[in-house]
């Protein structure tokens, strides 16, 4: 052929087509390597740039040659392009859209004029292993190499500016899945549908139809028109189920959802899977079967019948079966000149291909030569039964069939209809996928019955139609198909990765004669193809070489995802929660610098840390310390627990003291520590790290339910329940003392490690213990959260004279290891046992009973293990680095710094480290290897405190003072009120009201309450709901049964206390073990109303919210966005409404992601709704 | 994705679960022999099929379940036995 720049646009199209896809009437306008070209609407980019005139899109991967069309589907490999600034885009099957700029790729200094081509010339030097062999050594030169290969890359461009684009993964759930829009496929959605099942039916082209849509375009039509106009079949088109996981867990990948989002995932839950993907065509192998023009039936097929491109002008069609003697018919019918037709199954065969850009001959076996811009191959099919092999069958090979078959029958809920596993007439193919359906159906609704059966949240019975019989399920013909593979000549194989039949042959003859290895050493189907199209081939090529037969040399298995997908929808929208305090906007808004920990963001510091630990030691600081962990525990057998799980002694703790305790797990390795407060007779708090709170939690309960269901305690979270502030310094009982009336602060009252219950700055049910991290006096305050600023900025105010300042972590860090203590995690790792963190004081052996007791006692028997020492270098201004290394006099290590900074109250460096016993006695003199190479010297200290060992300065006797003038107290909610307030009770609330069809209204001023006792006791008994339902009491109140044994009660802000009072009078005249807890403050509450809240849950929480299973009055407590979430349904005015809460510090981050994931479903932010009862109208 | 049938909530993704591993029984603390405690903490068995397991449903009902997990199929049943 000679250039197609002077042809006329459009030179190839044929007039219109009885099935044809584009629509005429719209040109589309774009660009080709610069040039203007023009296609219709409904072309893809390579049928519009077939349609005018162009053969060549690519080069290939290694030798550079010129590829054209040859399946003209998304595996087309030589039809992948760079469409703007994205890289290879499959342009087989992308759309063409008006102003795409489309390039060719893996091409220089242009398509035509490849340099890189030369490679051909010297084909052996890229022969199979060619990277393994001669790049191997010698290895200084791999930069050079490297350089080299660059240029080589087989890639397109991705621009450094390229714009951001949204991705997301959405949950779906279905009954049936259907894969594959093909006549098969349709009947099976049809009939699941008619069965009484949801269907989803995914087809990775654009139209539905499969290959009826040239083969029988009338019949394809009226099929979809069906299926289309089906109540209750869910079409996704251009989607594709790339992969199967266990639990018929599918992901669907849909491309171009909405505007602006080129991909998504819908992370799918079927019941039932009805694979039905057809058919791939594979092609032949043989001299020159990767010339432009030479192509599969299929394809040419393609070509006219959707998209009215002659896909040659002179053609020679080498058949074997029926398809290809339709594609004989389909090219006569256009007006193609058919030359010849060679008929393989009377033993014709092609032997080569000739032509430069584009075919121009044809060598047939008989010796002769017919000159040809196309070849139309037909000699078998692949059976992609990749979701099959997914889901645990293995498919075997059939020699009469040419083709793999599923093997074994599949397990219930997976089923294979269509081509896949059998062959026959349209109205067998058609019948066999009804009956399928049908069959899927059924199981589907059986299992559907039985989950509701099993979930508290479904309506109590009926709503769920009833499977009739189904009708008995035939197999399918098997297939009869000549055994095709490769010519007598040798051709390309792998068109992705250019391996062809001779690589494969010399690979088997250098060793690597099973389909694995040589799979490995030639890179044969690890292209973008990933064996759709040369697998069987590949494997036929192999047997051969062997001697063996396709059978014996296996297949290789089928691994997700099935084509391929970008990196943005598998990493989808960033879900990874963060936790505030309350006083995060205040630290952030003076300066502070965060810091994350954990989930947690904190201040770090605000200014100089060594300033702010200075203003600790001589006057007094505040410090946010929110994220401690707090656990209410309530009931007679807390002690147990206690002496269980603490290594220390817990039964004597008065009432209004507080205990320091150490946590080991059961192989005696430091687990966790913090204080535990006595507040009442059967009532303590217990703090933990910052980051065991989770932890902690969980193995308390563990405790509880699984070893000792007998004791009587209840556990409930409160970290954020409270805004815990530490108030520290030798002014701190000054300055506290000026905000808490009622409370005596003298230090004969309220002596060192004891708890009190009061107002601070008017907020009630605060609680403020006396404990010293900091080695100063200190008091740790904790009030109701959503009082949080407003006691901050009492305490800023009421202690301008003392020079308060609040300081960050880091300063508190300084401030703890001055005084020796401890950080678990830091000063310990995954192997310190108690003995060696220096907590030999604190461990109990003569208990009965404690976690990790055993391997204690022994640790103790030996004395096995390192110690952790104080340590002061040397030399007081060098601070080794935490983890440098303490080296022994041999050389060997004996130990590591674990902490170490700058302490501006001695004015020299300190540390803590772990050391060998050997070297942990009080003046041994140690060597610490510095990271820069150097070694200093450190010696051990006779106690962990560097300053005030004696603990003076816990103890002084400043007086309390009067109290000062304090502003009200304001409650806030988790969400930043933005415009303009209002209030509520007294909470600040936004005033903005939406009428938007679906709002987000933060309603966190409403009382929540939690009552715990047996899930079938007395109380539970006289609750008007258990756990999966809601239910209406008197007073507009709301009755959530939010677990087993566990309730929650919403109630009106103004409500609470008389809520509170009535549950406490309850539970305490109960025959049972039973608490109350007040969450109003320790939980985040969002109202989500409107018809589209589902579509928005959707993005976020993995719970099938359809209207049986979760309906109106239902209770569940699930993961959304990352964070555990109750969700309540209770619909309002007949609005579909959900009532949503989460811990409170994560509430800031929901909101915003239920904004951001929302944005789609048009969702708008509204203000508290003040003008009535929220719960009940 | 597995699922896993908690017996009040019904089936869940496993994600919603901490896994606690096969069933073991904490032996008695004053009795247990030095390889009894560390068979206790360090040995499992790895069984090719059905094994009973304990889940915690921690984003969820918050209950400790005993569950049978099949570990060539990951099919997951109740178990009647062990803590619920
Ligand atoms: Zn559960």
């Amino acid at each position: 052929m000679t250039s197609t720049e002077r042809r006329p646009q459009h030179s190839r199209r044929l007039p219109p087509q009885q099935g044809e896809v584009i629509d005429r009437n719209r040109v589309l306008e774009f660009s080709w390597n610069g040039r203007r070209r023009s296609g219709y609407e409904g072309d893809t980019i390579i049928s519009a740039l077939a349609a005018a005139g162009e053969d060549v899109f690519s080069r290939s991967f290694k030798y550079h040659r010129p590829r054209g069309v040859l399946t003209a589907t998304m595996h087309d490999p030589g039809c992948m392009l760079q469409v703007d600034d994205e890289p290879n885009v499959r342009a087989a099957h992308r759309l063409l859209r008006a102003g795409m700029r489309v390039s060719s790729q893996n091409t220089w200094p242009s398509l035509h004029l490849d340099l890189k081509a030369a490679t051909q010339l010297g084909g052996r030097f890229l022969a199979p292993g060619f990277y393994y062999k001669t790049f191997m050594w010698p290895r200084v030169l791999w930069p050079v190499y490297e350089r080299v290969l660059r240029q080589f890359v087989h890639a397109g461009r991705v621009e450094p500016q390229t714009r951001g684009e949204v991705y997301e993964k959405r949950n779906a759930h279905t009954d049936v899945l259907v894969v594959g829009g093909g006549p098969a496929g349709m009947a099976a959605a049809l009939s699941a549908v008619q069965t009484g099942a949801r269907v989803m039916l995914v087809e990775e082209e654009h139209q539905l139809g499969g290959h009826l849509r040239w083969a029988d375009p009338a019949a394809a039509a009226d099929l979809a028109r069906q299926v289309l106009e089906a109540d209750g079949i869910e079409v996704l088109t251009n989607a594709t189920v790339a992969a199967r996981y266990d639990g018929n867990w599918c992901a669907v990948v849909q491309r171009d959802p909405e505007p602006g989002m080129p991909e998504r995932i819908l992370k799918t839950r079927t019941q039932s899977l009805v694979v039905a993907p057809g058919l791939i065509e594979r092609p032949y192998v043989f001299a020159g079967n990767d010339l432009p023009g030479v192509m599969l039936s299929s394809a040419a097929r393609r070509l006219i019948g959707l998209h009215a491109v002659a896909p040659g002008e002179r053609a020679v069609v080498l058949t074997a079966n029926p398809e290809g003697d339709a594609a004989v018919e389909d090219l006569r019918r256009a007006g193609i000149e058919v030359a010849q037709v060679v008929d393989a199954r009377t033993g014709g065969d092609v032997l080569r291909a000739r032509g430069r850009k584009r075919l121009q001959a044809v060598e047939l076996a008989d010796g002769t030569t017919v000159e040809a811009d196309l070849l139309v191959t037909a000699t078998g099919w692949t059976a992609p039964t990749s979701l099959l092999n997914m889901s645990g069958v293995v498919p075997n090979y059939v020699p009469q069939a040419a083709r793999f078959l599923p093997g074994a029958q599949p397990g219930a809920g997976i089923y294979g209809t269509g081509g896949l596993v059998g062959d026959g007439e349209l109205n067998q193919l058609q019948n066999h996928g009804a009956a399928v359906g049908s069959h899927a159906a059924q199981y589907a609704l059986q299992q559907r019955h039985a989950i509701a059966a099993t979930v508290p949240t479904s309506l109590p019975a009926g709503g769920h139609p009833n499977a009739g019989t189904a009708p008995p399920m035939s197999s399918l013909p098997i297939p009869q198909h000549p055994e095709l593979f490769r010519s007598s000549t040798h051709g390309i194989v792998d068109f992705s990765e250019d391996v062809s039949s001779r690589d494969l042959q010399s690979a088997v003859r250098e060793g690597y004669d099973s389909a694995e290895l040589a799979k490995r050493y030639t890179t044969v189907t690890m292209g973008p193809s990933q064996g759709k199209l040369e697998l069987v081939n590949a494997l036929a090529v192999i047997a051969e070489a062997n001697g063996k037969t396709i059978a014996e040399t296996g297949a290789t298995t089928w691994r997700p995802m099935y084509t391929s997908v970008t990196l943005g929808a598998l990493a989808g929208r960033n879900y990874d929660p963060v936790r505030y305090s309350e006083l995060q906007p205040w630290h952030e808004s003076h300066g502070a610098v965060p810091l994350v920990a954990g989930q947690w963001i904190r201040p770090e510091r605000y200014g100089d840390p060594l300033v702010e630990v200075n203003s600790v030691r001589q006057g007094v600081g505040i410090i946010d310390v929110t994220p401690i962990g707090k656990l209410d525990l309530r009931g007679p057998d807390v002690p147990k627990l206690l002496n269980q799980l603490y290594v220390n002694k817990w039964s004597r703790l008065a009432v209004g003291r507080v205990r320091y305790g150490v946590m080991c797990a059961e192989d005696g390795v430091v687990f966790d520590d913090g204080v535990t407060a006595r507040l009442d007779e059967e009532h303590y708090v217990m703090s933990t790290t910052s980051s065991g709170a989770g932890a902690v939690w969980e193995w308390v309960e563990e405790w509880l339910q699984t070893m000792h269901p007998d004791w009587q305690v209840h556990v409930t979270p409160l970290t954020t329940a409270y805004t815990s502030i530490n108030v520290a310094g030798p002014h701190s009982r000054r300055l506290l003392s000026r905000l808490t009336a009622g409370v005596d602060l003298s230090a004969e009252a309220f002596g060192y490690m004891q708890v009190r219950t009061g107002r601070v700055a008017g907020v009630d049910d605060s609680i403020l213990w006396r404990i010293g991290f900091t080695g100063e006096l200190s008091y740790e305050i904790h009030v109701p959260a959503s009082y949080g600023l407003h006691v901050w900025e009492a305490l800023l105010h009421a202690g301008e004279d003392l020079g308060v300042r609040p300081f960050g972590v880091e300063a508190q860090r300084v401030l703890r290891l001055e005084k020796g203590h401890l950080i678990i995690g830091q000063d310990t790792d995954g192997l310190t046992k108690a003995y060696s963190a220096g907590l030999d004081w604190a461990v109990k052996l003569d208990k009965d009973d404690f976690a990790g007791k055993p391997e204690l006692v022994w640790q103790r028997e030996q004395g096995a293990g390192p110690q952790l020492v104080a340590i002061q270098p040397v030399d007081p201004r060098t601070v080794p680095e935490e983890a440098a290394q303490i080296i022994l006099p041999t050389g060997r290590i004996g130990g590591r710094i674990t902490s170490s900074r700058h302490s501006p109250t001695l004015g020299r460096s300190i540390c803590l480290g772990q050391v060998e016993r050997a070297l942990s006695d009080p003046g041994t003199v140690l060597k610490i290897r510095l990271t820069d190479g150097r070694t200093v010297e450190g010696t051990v200290m006779p106690q962990l405190a560097h300053v005030d060992p004696e603990g003076n300065r816990l103890n002084n006797d400043t007086l309390p003072e009067e109290t000062v003038e304090y502003a009200a107290p304001v409650a806030r909610g988790p969400v930043v009120v933005q415009g303009q307030r209002t209030s509520i009770d007294d909470w600040q609330v936004s005033a903005s009201q939406s009428s938007a069809p679906l709002t987000l209204a933060d309603v966190s001023p409403l009382a929540k309450i939690s009552v715990r006792a047996a899930p079938d006791g007395p109380i539970a008994e006289s609750m008007p709901t258990g756990f999966g339902r809601v239910s209406p009491s008197g007073d507009g109140r709301l009755v959530v049964g939010s677990g087993p044994g566990e309730w929650m009660v919403l109630a009106e802000p103004g409500e609470r206390a008389a809520v509170l009072d009535e549950l406490r009078e309850v539970t305490q005249t109960a025959e049972e073990h039973a608490s109350v807890v007040d969450l109003t403050h320790g939980r985040a509450l969002f109202q989500l109303m409107g018809e589209s809240a589902p579509d928005l849950l959707a993005a976020v929480c993995a719970i099938d919210l359809s209207d049986d299973m979760v309906s109106d009055g239902a209770a569940l407590r699930t993961s959304m966005a990352g964070v555990v979430t109750d969700l309540i349904r209770y619909d309002r005015g007949g609005i579909r409404r959900y009532l949503l809460h989460c811990e409170r510090s994560s509430g800031r981050y929901l909101h915003s992601t239920l904004l951001d994931a929302g944005r789609s479903s048009g969702v708008t932010e509204s203000g508290y709704p003040v003008s009535g009862p929220v719960l009940n109208s | 994705m597995m699922q896993i049938p908690c017996p009040w909530c019904g089936p869940r993704n496993a994600t919603e679960f901490r896994h606690h591993g096969p069933h073991a029984p904490r032996p008695d603390p004053a009795t247990a022999s030095a390889e009894e405690w560390r068979r206790y903490l360090y040995l499992r068995p790895n069984p090719y099929g059905p094994v009973e397991e304990t889940w915690y449903h921690a984003a969820g009902c918050r209950r400790f379940v005993s569950v049978i997990r099949d570990t060539f199929t990951n099919a997951t049943q109740w178990s009647e036995g062990g803590p619920r």
